[in-house]
This record gives structure tokens, C-alpha cells and sequence, in this order.
């Protein structure tokens, strides 16, 4: 449904977007992570037809962006980062005014309109200007203006950014539900949303894809994955990591701290192979008092530090770039 | 055209869903008022004419259209909603022809609401209505010449007070382009053609033709021609803006 296709985009001297190369079929929901500048906005503005590459090509349900923006836009529903609507407007007129420009009239306009404002719960605001809303139904108004043709393709910008929670997982839902139908990216800074919605995560760092594949996956990256933490009274404490650190498939031990008595731990796995059974019965058979004993299944915000780099190292680095 | 129409309407409502279009027009009228009635010495002159009136238009016009003209697209830059244009299926031409038509049909509306005079200049004496008509035509298509060159312009910033600035400069060029000042200075040294081609783009001399109740076709075509070549620049740096 979204094919892109060795994608680069250049600002003057420096490269926003070196060569991406994705696609995303129907009942995806690609999450999109990567650190603030390493090139998500920027290619979603040109899957959006708002930027144009410098090399590559986009295609959605097979139409060329470039080529043809109209015919693509028309089955693009797009949330822009920030969620920007006409202040002025309230949401029934700006709904209105998208459902227009998309070519619904007459009750056609009016089915879609209240429908999109149905599934993003604005009906309590229609009727107050948007510059008066709250950050979460602005946000909302412009994801209902993303959704009102129900498009085949949708790309939305930190579509949860600035909501509370409850809100969150309304539209979370909201995504969850349309999901089946549709072909879904969405870029976010939120780890824990990459669990909750999406079926793949795409990890972008400097203008290229550092990582690509289903958020368990990714998880097996982490260090953490596989490993097991333990929480002992202090006595045992010490006996229980000498005999961990000599079991063969521990590669390390890292304290967590001690309160009220207890020390908790964490066994780091060498290999993939479970660490936890062999970790509940060595516990069993010594009879430790085990107050908490759990696997962990890796930590995502580990694995996107490890593959992406901070915003000051980037920065040193396109000056030094540019300087060469 | 559909696309033009949606468009056009959201833009015009927007003038009047702020207090924009009523301080533009209260502004207006005023500023009319004043430099008709005070400075003009209306009354004193005893001709049953509007010449003093529409005299004014050009110099008005040229600090007011481009207040108009700035929003239009640096607006539209500074809070994000262009991305959110330019990414309907839409054409880029339908945006600025729509945005464009509202701002100079609510410049109408402002120039429309200066009709007391006419009834008083009728009530008063009995003065040439055909020419008062044409005044009128010639004040609005300059009107839409200031206002394509302030949009264009306004297409190139964010900053709304810079496109002001520059529109009102490059609005003051094409106003006394036909003034001794400047083909004066083109005469010392440019050849013929090039000082009355630069002396052709004047306002104020198609304006004055006009308003005497010369409807030349020239002078129509010059202002429609220079609205068309504009609105044609604006596309192209909304277009040119899309490569970063």
C-alpha cells in the first residue's frame, strides 16, 4: 500500500533523509521511532507530497506522489506533526471545510462529518473555536480530519503527543480498530506505544532505517531480554550470586540495590536460550527465600539508545560534516 | 473550480470570524473619510465630482492592501496549516486562486462600503455617474494588482511583518513607475523602450486613465494581465518552497 523506495532528501548541505527503502501492506501499523531530527517528519512529509524528495520515489496504493500528488493525497488521510487546524474555525466548519475539499456534498458531507467526530469523541467541543481547545481535542480535530474519507493509507505525526492518558488510549483504540483495513504508519517518541499498536517498528537515526521488525523482535536486542532479576534477603544474597555467575549460561550479575533487608539483582542471559527455569529451580533446590524472581523480556528504550545517537553528537557531526 | 470555491469561502469567513476585517474596514473608511474630506478640502472645491476621492485610493491602497496581502500565506507558514493545504488533493493553483479571490472580494466589500459619498456627491450636484463607475472599476482591479503582489510576496516569509514591508515597497515601485522621479533616472541612460516599458507598469498612470472615464481595454488588460503574472509567481514559490 506504501512503497518507498530509496528515499534522500537534502536541506542545502545537510541530508535529512539518506536513503529509506520501506513497504507497508494492508493491516500494518508501522510505528516509526527515531530520535527528534532523525528524519521521521521529513519522510512523512514526503509520503504527504508536502516536501519532494531529492532521489526516490514514493508510491501509495500504487499512484506516484510526485507525479501525481492530487490522485495520492486523495487516499492519504495525514495528521502533520502538531496537529496544525485553523484557529478560527470551530471543528464543525473546519470538518466541513475537508469534507468540501475532498468532494463530499449534502449529506454525504454531513454522514462523514459527524462520523470522524464521533470516532475522535469531539462532539462535546463542535462548536467552539479550535484556537480555544484544549491541547488533546486539538490534536483530536486534526486526526478526525485525517480520517473523515477513510482513507486506504494513513500517516500520522506523534498522533498521541500531548494527550493524557485516557486519551491516549482512546485514540490508541481508535487506531487499533481501523487497523485491519488499513495501511498505518505512525511516528512516536513512545516506546510503550510501539507495544500497544504497532504490529512493526521501523527505528530511523540519521536519515536511515537502523532497525525494522515486529516490537518483540526488537526487544531481543536488548540486553536486557532474557534476563532475570531476583529479590533475596541480604544473607543469601551473596551465596546466590557466586553460584549464578559459575551457571553456565549467566554472563554477568548487576546489583540493584537493597531495601529493607533485601537485595534485588539481575542475571544477564549469554546466549538465547531461557534463563529462567534453570534460575526457579537452582532457587528451588537451595531454598532461597525468593521474594520476587521474574524474566524480563527486554527493554525497547534500551535498544533504540544503543542504535540511535543523541542530538548534540548529530549536531557535532554535521558541523564537522559540512566543514570537510 | 470546486476546490477554488471551498477554498474562497473558508478564506472569506475567516475575515469576519476575527476582528480583522472589521478594524480593516472601520480603518478604511476613516482613512477615506479623512483624506477626502480634510485634506482633499471636498467641500471647499464645489465640483460635483469623485476625482478628489478616488485621487486618494492609490496611496491608501498602498499601506492597506498589503496589510491584507501579508497573512495570506506567511500565516499559513508560522502555524503549520499550510503543510495541512498543501496536502489535500488539491492543486497548488486552486489555493492561491481561492485565497487570492476572497482577500480581493472583502477589499471590494470595504471599497463598496464608501457609497455614501456617491450619494452624497448626487445628492449634492450632478456630477458624471459613467465616469464614478469606471473610478470605481479602476480602484478595484488596482486593488487586485497591490493585493497579487502582497500574497506573492507573503508566499516567500513567515514573518507577516516583513512581507509587509516588501510588499509595500515593491507596491510603491509599480505606483510611481511612471513618475518623473523614475523614468527620469532611466532616461539618463536606457534606451526609449526600456524607459516606457517601465513606465507602462504605473498604477497611477492606468489608474488615472481610467478614472477619468477612459475605459481603455489596455488599461483593463495591464491590470488583469499583472494580477495573472503574480498569481503565477506565487504558485511557483509555493511550489519551489516543496524542494526545501
Amino acid at each position: 500500500m506504501i512503497e518507498i523506495e530509496n528515499l534522500t532528501k537534502k536541506f542545502g548541505p545537510i541530508a535529512a533523509v539518506r536513503g529509506i527503502d520501506l513497504k507497508v501492506e494492508k493491516g500494518e501499523v508501522l510505528g516509526f521511532l527515531g530520535p527528534n531530527g532523525a528524519g521521521k517528519s521529513t519522510t512523512m512529509k514526503i509520503i504527504a507530497g508536502y516536501l519532494t524528495p531529492t532521489t526516490g520515489r514514493v508510491r501509495i496504493t500504487g499512484i506516484d506522489v510526485e507525479a501525481t500528488p492530487q490522485a495520492a493525497q486523495a487516499v492519504l488521510g495525514y495528521l502533520p506533526e502538531g496537529a496544525p487546524a485553523y484557529g478560527d474555525m470551530t471543528p464543525h466548519q473546519f470538518l466541513k471545510f475537508i469534507a468540501e475539499i475532498r468532494g463530499f456534498t449534502g449529506d454525504e458531507a454531513k454522514r462523514r462529518v459527524a462520523e470522524a467526530a464521533q470516532k475522535t469523541e469531539l462532539e462535546p467541543v463542535l462548536e467552539q473555536p479550535i484556537d480555544t481547545l484544549s491541547k488533546g481535542f486539538k490534536r483530536r480535530v486534526g486526526l478526525a480530519q485525517a480520517i473523515l474519507h477513510d482513507p486506504p493509507v494513513l500517516v500520522m505525526d506523534e498522533p498521541t503527543d500531548g494527550l493524557d492518558p485516557n486519551q491516549k488510549f482512546s485514540v490508541r483504540k481508535l487506531i487499533r480498530e481501523m487497523a485491519a483495513e488499513k495501511a498505518i504508519i505512525i511516528s512516536t517518541h513512545l516506546l510503550e506505544e510501539v507495544d500497544a499498536i504497532c504490529t512493526r517498528a521501523v527505528i530511523i537515526d540519521r536519515g536511515q532505517v537502523v532497525a525494522d521488525g515486529t516490537p518483540a523482535e526488537l526487544l531481543t536486542r536488548s540486553r536486557h531480554h532474557n534476563a532475570v532479576t531476583l529479590c533475596l534477603p541480604a544473607a543469601q544474597s551473596a551465596g546466590a550470586k557466586e553460584k549464578l555467575k559459575a551457571h553456565s549460561k549467566v554472563r554477568s550479575i548487576e546489583d540493584g540495590g537493597e531495601e529493607n533487608g533485601f537485595v534485588t539483582f539481575t542475571a544477564f542471559a549469554r546466549g538465547p536460550e531461557l534463563l529462567i527455569e534453570d534460575i526457579s529451580a537452582m532457587a528451588a533446590n537451595e531454598k532461597w527465600d525468593v521474594k520476587q524472581l521474574y524474566a524480563e523480556a527486554g527493554r525497547l528504550d534500551e535498544v533504540f539508545r544503543s542504535l540511535t545517537t543523541s542530538d548534540s553528537d548529530r549536531a557535532r557531526e554535521s558541523i564537522e560534516g559540512t566543514a570537510a | 473550480m470546486k476546490s477554488v470555491l471551498a477554498i474562497f469561502k473558508r478564506e472569506f469567513a475567516a475575515y469576519f470570524a476575527t476582528p480583522l476585517a472589521y478594524v480593516f474596514i472601520v480603518i478604511f473608511l476613516f482613512a477615506m473619510g479623512t483624506f477626502t474630506f480634510y485634506i482633499g478640502r471636498f467641500f471647499e472645491t464645489g465640483v460635483a465630482s469623485l476625482a478628489i476621492f478616488f485621487s486618494y485610493h492609490v496611496w491608501l491602497y498602498l499601506f492597506l492592501v498589503p496589510a491584507i496581502g501579508m497573512r495570506l500565506w506567511a500565516e499559513e507558514r508560522k502555524s503549520g496549516t499550510i503543510e495541512l493545504l498543501l496536502t489535500l488533493p488539491i492543486p497548488i493553483w486552486a489555493s492561491v486562486l481561492g485565497k487570492f479571490l476572497a482577500a480581493w472580494v472583502f477589499t471590494g466589500v470595504a471599497l463598496a462600503l464608501t457609497f455614501p459619498i456617491w450619494l452624497t456627491v448626487n445628492y449634492l450636484g450632478d456630477p458624471d455617474n459613467g465616469v464614478i463607475v469606471a473610478s470605481y472599476v479602476g480602484s478595484f482591479l488596482m486593488a487586485g494588482g497591490y493585493l497579487a503582489i502582497s500574497a506573492a510576496i507573503s508566499a516567500l516569509t513567515s514573518n507577516q511583518v516583513i512581507a509587509f514591508v516588501v510588499s509595500v515597497v515593491i507596491c510603491f515601485l509599480f505606483t510611481i513607475s511612471g513618475a518623473p522621479l523614475v523614468v527620469d533616472f532611466f532616461k539618463a541612460w536606457a534606451p526609449l523602450a526600456l524607459v516606457d516599458t517601465v513606465a507602462s507598469f504605473s498604477f497611477m498612470t492606468h489608474f488615472q486613465t481610467i478614472a477619468r472615464g477612459v475605459i481603455d481595454l489596455r488599461d483593463i488588460v495591464f491590470f488583469f494581465s499583472l494580477i495573472a503574472l503574480f498569481l503565477g509567481i506565487n504558485v511557483l514559490i509555493i511550489d519551489q518552497k516543496k524542494a526545501g
